[in-house]
């Protein structure tokens, strides 16, 4: 960076030290939220180019682009990768990592060793991923079901299924460095009930990760066991069970929808006080529906399985408890509108990121409860209304919460200002090219396209290219932030410590924070959110 | 770590920069390795539910397979763990009164238990192999049903039972092992007087870990060793 040639600046986190060996080493949380941020980014741009080529052979209905077998490869490796190499770790291991010490007013996270071993563990787990994908990929589909991934594939199931293993004791270390950090290491005076909502939905987030990811290890263990020492623990035909795997898979792969989202809540609830300038209307609530949310989510795996053949009963007491889910995502939902009522609304891009958020989560939680019906299910099982609805929870909920939350804290992590007009088109963009790509696949599935084949009907077609259109209009969006924020990182705008005016600790260390993030441990006498004693800064734009 | 050089003065060595001080410290070191043995549970937990659903389902092959394990080499093998983990309370009480020399003896103790039970647990792995019990093409197992002479078990089903024992097993020798670098590690500090009764924060959790690794084998031996063995 050209800056720190002057040897007058302020020495903070990012200019104490140079070098590689510098970052390689480092057990700054901060700087190992930026190794996060640059390595997941990496992944997000792999698994979005395999979506890419997903979209071209859908272009028309003929198997033009790719072989069949191909095809299965791609779709594979773009869940794999986007799901535990994107998603899971997105929010919690940049953001969190980023902003859960300073939130707090504590120095680092309590095991910074240990958080830095969490990011070589995943690097670990991503070389052999990629390994997996240039020798030849993966054509189970990411969810590994047995007896095909067991006893009849031919690709390389073992390795990917050790990278996720890996990979999730990264997931694993990092839950537990934030749920012993919370309970630990916060300043004086931060009690439970003054913790930003941040921190309480990331708290949610590592109990699940907590509790999930273990479960996930052992049964993609059981899989590369059976394969590799031929058990028989999944083969049918040796008395196994398939629908054990399904189970067993379910029970961290539900739950780990809400690793995704519930981080992306976390985002939103901070943003939208600050840009309406009030406190958050239902604090209480909104804290305890992350807790709840955690606790149902590991309750209703079994709506995966509502055509696999589980008994009527069992698939009835599924149906109930996901509709019970929707009750604490709904009260987050009603208490962010409520707190823009009357607010003083400005339209920046991370508002604009959370307006995009909440209303592509309800489209996509409403259409859940579609899938939560045990009839209507039936119908649209395994077709691309699946597909639209778990797409408008993890990318129009969790990636929009997730870019939405980078813009927020960007000034914080860089000491820059991103370019505000570029922002407000690429949050445009990504909003219009997500709903072209995936309204249109609502459709295609109640129609009755189903998920998982290169080849389709030619009436299906107009929507598909319809779908594919959107897709590279969603590409460009994502492309602009990377753009402008490499640029911002030289020529944007110096930001001060508080370029939003809002509230929260981490905006009261300067930008960006010192290596210790304080320099003295603050002492908190005052309730989050407490906006109505903060005055608006002069970066927030008014023009409009 | 880049420690400040205040905070060294002011407090031990151990203190690490960021911790207000040493009593926060061992707070949160204990509260991790709590949360990570929850964790565990979890781990483990997927194969106890395996061999719950598997065991309900075909309970006669499970006690037919369970009786070909060998009882003494299994009790024995558990009274070594469970010896090994008076050997670990004790050390942890040797750090707390600062008996240097205890501490060590200890320590090797439980190693060398840890280490007999790996090998105990080798030999008894060695043997299915030459009965050919080991899951897989070479599988083979031909035993009466209980109480009907005239009809053979499932082989399948009583390979499902020797898939879960090696898992299981398999699994938690892993943590054995594991268990044994981590009091390697142990040792060596101790040998080198790093431990005094203001702070043993590694013995302790080093001593946690190590409990729960025994408890989980006397949830497998049962499970494994004693079904159906009172007729």
């Amino acid at each position: 960076m050209a800056t720190a040639a002057f040897s007058h600046e302020r020495e903070h986190y990012l200019n104490k030290e140079y070098g590689i060996r510098s970052w390689l080493l480092t057990t700054d949380h901060k700087r190992i939220a930026l190794l996060y941020l640059v390595s997941i980014t990496f992944f997000f741009f792999i698994g979005g180019f395999l979506a890419l080529l997903i979209r071209l052979e859908l272009l028309t209905p003929a198997g033009d682009l790719v072989q069949a077998d191909t095809y299965n490869k791609l779709f594979t490796m773009h869940g794999q990768i986007m799901v535990f190499f994107f998603l899971i770790p997105s929010i919690p291991a940049v953001l969190g990592n980023f902003l859960v010490p300073l939130m707090i007013g504590a120095k680092d996270l309590a095991f910074p060793r240990i958080n830095l071993l969490s990011w070589y563990l995943y690097i670990l787990g991503g070389i052999l991923m990629l390994h997996v994908l240039l020798t030849g990929g993966v054509d189970t589909g990411w969810t590994f079901y047995t007896p095909f991934s067991t006893a009849f594939s031919n690709t390389k199931v073992i390795e990917a299924g050790v990278a996720i293993f890996i990979n999730g004791f990264s997931s694993i270390l990092t839950g537990l460095n934030f749920v012993v950090t919370i309970h630990r290491m916060r300043a004086p005076g931060m009690t439970f009930s003054r913790l930003p909502l941040f921190i309480w939905a990331h708290y949610a987030t590592s109990i699940i990760q907590l509790l999930g990811t273990p479960v996930l290890a052992i049964t993609l263990l059981l899989v590369v066991f059976e394969r590799a020492f031929n058990l028989g623990i999944f083969d049918p035909n040796r008395g196994g069970d398939p629908l054990l795997f399904q189970h067993l898979f379910w029970f961290y792969s539900h739950p780990a929808v809400y690793i995704m989202i519930l981080p992306a809540m976390a985002v939103e609830s901070e943003v939208v006080a600050c840009f309406a300038r009030k406190r958050i209307f239902g604090y209480n609530f909104v804290a305890m529906s992350s807790i709840a949310i955690a606790v149902f989510g590991f309750l209703v795996w079994a709506h995966h399985m509502f055509v696999a053949g589980i008994s009527l009963y069992s698939a009835l007491i599924f149906s109930i408890l996901s509709y019970l889910v929707a009750v604490p995502s709904a009260i987050k939902v009603f208490n962010w509108t409520a707190t823009m009522y009357k607010g003083s609304v400005s339209f920046t891009t991370p508002m604009l990121y959370a307006f995009g958020f909440i209303g592509l989560f309800t489209m996509g939680g409403l259409t859940g409860l579609f899938l939560a019906a045990l009839g209507l299910d039936v119908h649209v099982t395994d077709t691309y209304f699946v597909i639209a609805h778990f797409h408008y929870i993890m990318v129009g909920g969790a990636v929009m919460g997730y870019l939405g939350g980078l813009h927020f804290w960007w000034p914080k992590i860089s000491g820059r200002m991103y370019p505000e007009a570029w922002g407000r088109l690429a949050a445009l963009l990504v909003f219009i090219g997500f709903n072209l790509t995936f309204f249109p696949q609502f459709i295609l599935g109640y129609l009755g396209m189903p998920r998982r084949y290169w080849q389709y009907p030619p009436e299906f077609q107009v929507l598909n290219v319809l779908s594919t259109a959107g897709s590279t209009i969603l590409a460009v969006g994502y492309l602009l932030p990377m753009v402008y924020f490499l640029w911002s990182m030289r020529y944007g705008k110096i930001a001060d410590a508080n370029p939003w005016g809002a509230a929260g600790l981490e905006w009261m260390t300067s930008s960006p924070p010192p290596t210790f993030n304080f320099d003295e441990t603050p002492e908190v006498t005052w309730e989050a959110y407490n906006y109505e004693h903060i005055p608006a800064a002069a970066e927030v734009p008014v023009e409009r | 770590m880049s420690d400040s050089p205040v905070a060294v003065e002011q407090h031990g060595p151990e203190l690490l920069h960021h911790f207000a001080d040493a009593e926060q410290q061992r707070n949160a070191a204990s509260l991790g390795m709590w949360i990570f043995l929850g964790t565990e549970i979890m781990f483990f937990g997927g194969m106890f539910c395996a061999y719950l659903i598997y065991r309900l389902a075909y309970y006669n092959e499970f006690a037919v397979a369970s009786r070909t394990l060998s009882l003494p080499i299994g009790t024995i093998n558990t009274a070594v763990l469970i010896c090994s983990s008076l050997t670990v309370a004790l050390s942890v009480r040797a750090a707390q009164l600062g008996k240097q020399k205890l501490i060590v003896v200890l320590l090797v103790l439980t190693l060398l238990f840890g280490l007999a039970f790996l090998g105990i647990k080798g030999y008894e792995w060695r043997e299915k192999f030459v009965e050919h019990h080991v899951p897989g093409s070479s599988f083979s197992f031909d035993e009466p049903m209980p109480g009907h002479p005239e009809a053979k078990i499932d082989p399948r089903h009583a390979q499902i039972f020797f898939s879960l024992y090696f898992a299981m097993t398999g699994m938690h020798a892993l943590h054995m092992i594991i268990g044994v670098g981590i009091f390697g590690v142990l040792i060596f500090m101790a040998w080198r007087g790093r431990f005094t009764p203001e702070y043993h924060t590694p013995i302790e959790i080093g001593g946690l870990y190590w409990h729960f690794v025994d408890i989980v084998w006397i949830y497998l031996f049962p499970l494994l060793y004693l079904i159906d063995r009172h007729k």
